[in-house]
């Protein structure tokens, strides 16, 4: 029954709709491990998802590694540690910035694509022509699109972090003189093995909540034309705060395991 | 009068005994938010035959056809389809029913990334069964398309379509998997008064060719006149009359004659 306050409405939404969203993800895990396995529509969705977010990826690191370097140079020249540069900008890159602005450009791309494709399927009835033609309507189209992001995330993480590293090698080779092979040698230096492993596993988070809130939004879109345009704009919203949240929660686990 | 008034709970049609029904509607109801759609609807679809159900814009047509194929769950009453209850059934069971039922929808839904050979070939993918010993898919792709006369289009995708071929391509997907049932939600909504007649012609066509039993949701007098062996006149959610067409064509009730109004 509606309230006639607003706050009480709309938390009530907002419960409702995690609780549907906890359904959706509940019937995501119970047929992913069930036969028969869409291969190919996933190899598809892979492409789709990978593929053509390399352009987008690589370019936004590139750039994220000119600015972070450009930005932090003279703070740096000014306490006399510019040569903790290459380390300063590898450890945020890999550890924090790369997998979150990945993440972030891919909900813009990848998250409102899903919501608005599926969208349209559902109010143009080609969803419900699926399931009268006895396909799974979510295995095909959901499943397949959740486990592409899921798969593609972490690899694009790991380009857009290579990129970046570039993007930041270059600004130090013309403005501080320092070689490629340099710039990279002390990078790496800084890195260990398990710096990789928390944003990686991160990632393939990040790349669940983008697929799953997309094919959320999108399946069960409502209210016509005007739904799809809801639904590629909610998935986003919804995907962005989802990033931050599991962003939080594994900076906290990780914190943990390194006080260990 | 000829025709047959039905009361609310009154089981639907005019009893047949020769023929037997290969669906059964009992005392459908469904309602959203407290809105009542279907008020305790009945109807019988007979083998072989052309049921046309009618009534106004958002008096339950495509709720009804949808509850008979499993896309949404009735309130209450019973849906049987050739022996089978459909809230009976499993998700698997239902899927190898809907084999059977062949579901033309009112916008053709057709799969927009996909080419019209993609189309057909898509409910073959989880029926291969149905195909029989020696026929190959790209077989079975052109036969379907040969029958609405659109074997050129195959490699096109569907925005490269006209609405009244988009709707025929449709027909052929339908058609894929030789369904004993059709179910055509509104064949004929949005398309020219010629192009509407083709596709009711092809309608007839498929169901000599193929032996199907149809049930057609329309409100288009013109359609009904041409393909109805029975109507039922759909009102406020209950079956409100039923007979052949020109039994209700010559009706004097007045929500009779506001359907068949020249």
């Amino acid at each position: 029954m509606a309230s006639r306050f607003p706050i009480v409405n709309n938390t009530t939404s907002f419960l409702i709709e995690i609780g549907e969203l906890s359904r959706f993800t509940g019937r995501f895990f119970k047929e992913v491990f069930k036969a028969p396995f869409e291969f190919k529509e996933l190899l598809h969705q892979c492409y789709n998802v990978g593929n053509r977010s390399l352009v987008l990826v690589g370019v936004t690191g590139f750039i994220l590694g000119l600015v972070l370097t450009m930005q932090t140079r003279p703070t740096l020249v000014e306490f006399g540690a510019v040569s903790w540069m290459p380390r300063m900008v590898s450890v945020s890159i890999v550890r924090e910035l790369g997998p979150m602005i990945t993440a972030l450009i891919c909900a813009g791309r990848i998250a409102s694509g899903i919501g608005a494709e599926l969208g349209s399927m559902r109010v143009t009835e080609q969803i419900d022509a699926m399931e009268v033609s006895g396909t799974n309507p979510f295995k095909y189209l959901v499943v397949t699109r959740i486990v592409a992001t899921t798969l593609m995330l972490p690899l694009l993480v790991l380009m857009g972090d290579a990129i970046a590293l570039y993007g930041s090698a270059l600004i130090e080779y013309f403005r501080g003189e320092v070689s490629f092979q340099l710039y990279f040698t002390k990078a790496f230096d800084s890195l260990e093995f398990g710096d990789f492993i928390p944003p990686t596993i991160k990632s393939f988070f990040f790349g669940f909540a983008i697929g799953l809130v997309g094919c959320f939004k999108g399946y069960y879109c409502k209210k016509g034309t005007v739904g799809v345009g809801v639904a590629a704009n909610t998935a986003v919203v919804f995907t962005s705060m989802l990033l931050f949240v599991f962003d939080f929660i594994a900076v906290f686990i990780t914190d943990i395991f390194y006080e260990l | 009068m000829n025709y047959k008034m039905i009361t609310e709970k009154e089981i639907s049609t005019v009893e047949n005994p020769i023929k037997e029904a290969v669906i059964i509607i009992k005392d459908l109801c469904k309602s959203f938010s407290g809105n009542h759609v279907l008020n305790g609807f009945n109807m019988k679809l007979y083998k072989g035959e052309n049921l046309v159900v009618m009534g106004k814009s958002g008096s339950g047509k495509s709720v009804m056809i949808k509850c008979l194929v499993g896309l949404m769950h009735p309130d209450s009453g019973s849906v049987e389809i050739m022996g089978k209850e459909i809230e009976d059934l499993s998700h698997e069971e239902l899927d190898e029913l809907r084999s059977d039922i062949g579901f033309l929808f009112q916008g053709s839904a057709l799969y927009d990334s996909m080419t019209v050979r993609e189309n057909l070939e898509f409910p073959l993918r989880r029926h291969r069964d149905r195909m029989q010993d020696g026929e190959t898919t790209k077989e079975l792709v052109l036969e379907a398309l040969k029958n609405v006369g659109l074997e050129h289009t195959i490699d096109l995708m569907p925005a490269e379509l006209s609405g009244g071929m988009q709707r025929r391509v449709a027909l052929a997907r339908t058609l894929i998997l030789k369904p004993k049932i059709i179910l055509y939600d509104e064949p004929t909504s949005g398309l020219d008064p010629i192009t509407a007649k083709e596709i009711i012609e092809l309608m007839r066509s498929i169901q000599k060719v193929y032996k199907t039993s149809s049930l057609i949701i329309t409100h288009d007098v013109d359609c009904a006149r041409v393909i109805a062996d029975r109507m039922i006149l759909l009102v406020d959610g209950i079956n409100y009359a039923e007979g052949s067409f020109s039994e209700l064509d010559n009706s004097n009730d007045p929500k009779i004659e506001a359907f068949f109004k020249k």
